[in-house]
C-alpha cells in the first residue's frame, strides 16, 4: 500500500441494503448489439449484481472486469452480472472485444442513474465530467438490495471477497 | 435465417417489429420514417459498423447489411430499405 492518505470521497447517501434499486432503461451493450433494455428486465430473470465502475479505458475498469472474468463468478453463481459506466456502446463494444468479456454494460454518459442512487463522482480536473463511484448492488428479482458497496476512496475497488460471501449466502 | 432467430426484445418493449440499425445510416433512417409514419411501435438494435462482425445480423436476414428487420408477429425478415418500407406498406398499410 501507498504509505500517504488516499483522497476520500467523504460520506454520500447512497441507495442501501434493504432498499428497492431504483428501475432504469439504458443501452445495453452485449458482443454483438446494444438496445434500450430495463433492470426489471433483467431482475425479472434472477437476481443481478449491478456494478458500477470508472469509465472505459483507464485501469480501474480494466481491474475490475479482469478480476470478475477470472473469478468467473456469473459461472459459479446463480446470478446476472452487469456493468455501468459513462462511456459509449462503442467504447463498450470495444472493452468487451479486449477483455474477452461475458457480462453486459449499460451506457449512461448522463450519469442520471448515479444520481438516482446517491453514488455520483465529480472528477477532479475534467470540468462537466462526473461518473458514478465504484459500487456493487446485489439485487433479487423484487429489486431489494441485498449487498452494497460504494466506494468512499479514489481510487477504490470492491472486495471480491466479500462479494462472493454476499453470492454464497443469498 | 428468420425472424425467429432474432433474440425477443426485453420484457418492457411492447414492440413486435425488431430494427437492426447503424447510427445516421440514412438507408435506416428511411425505414425509421416509414414505422414512424404508419404509428408502427419497433425495437431498435444498433449493431457493429465493422461489416465482418454482423452475424447477428445475417443470422436473421441471411445478410450482413443493415436495415434489417425482423417482424416477429408474422414471422418475416428481410434486408434492405426499398424491401422493408415496401413490406411495410404492404403489411400495415391499408389497416391504420
Amino acid at each position: 500500500m501507498v504509505d500517504f492518505e488516499v483522497v476520500s470521497l467523504g460520506k454520500t447517501d447512497h441507495l442501501a441494503v434493504g432498499e428497492t434499486a431504483p428501475d432504469f432503461t439504458r443501452p445495453l451493450v452485449n458482443a454483438e448489439f446494444w438496445e434500450d433494455v430495463a433492470l426489471s428486465d433483467l431482475t425479472a430473470e434472477g437476481p443481478v449484481l449491478l456494478v458500477f465502475y470508472p469509465m472505459d479505458g483507464a485501469f480501474p475498469a480494466t481491474y475490475t472486469w479482469t478480476e470478475f472474468r477470472d473469478r468467473a463468478l456469473g459461472e459459479t453463481y446463480d446470478v446476472r452480472i452487469v456493468g455501468l459506466s459513462i462511456s459509449t456502446p462503442y467504447e463498450h463494444k470495444s472493452l468487451i472485444a479486449d477483455r474477452g468479456m461475458g457480462y453486459d454494460l449499460f451506457s449512461d454518459p448522463a450519469n442520471d442513474v448515479a444520481e438516482q442512487y446517491g453514488i455520483v463522482h465529480d472528477l477532479d480536473g475534467m470540468a462537466g465530467v462526473s461518473e458514478p463511484r465504484p459500487a456493487i448492488f446485489l439485487l433479487d428479482a423484487d429489486r431489494t438490495v441485498e449487498y452494497a458497496w460504494v466506494a468512499t476512496e479514489w481510487p477504490d475497488f470492491p472486495d471480491y471477497d466479500e462479494v462472493e460471501r454476499a453470492l454464497t449466502e443469498r | 435465417m428468420s425472424a425467429a432467430d432474432a433474440p425477443a426484445p426485453p420484457e418492457s418493449s411492447d414492440a413486435t417489429i425488431v430494427l437492426y440499425r447503424l447510427e445516421a445510416c440514412p438507408y435506416c433512417e428511411r425505414v425509421v420514417r416509414k414505422l414512424d409514419e404508419l404509428g408502427l411501435d419497433y425495437h431498435s438494435r444498433f449493431i457493429e459498423p465493422l461489416h465482418s462482425e454482423r452475424n447477428v445480423v445475417k443470422r436473421v436476414s441471411g445478410a450482413r447489411t443493415v436495415p434489417a428487420i425482423a417482424d416477429l408477429e408474422t414471422g418475416a425478415s428481410m434486408s434492405e430499405s426499398a424491401n422493408i418500407v415496401d413490406y411495410l406498406e404492404r403489411t400495415y398499410g391499408g389497416e391504420r
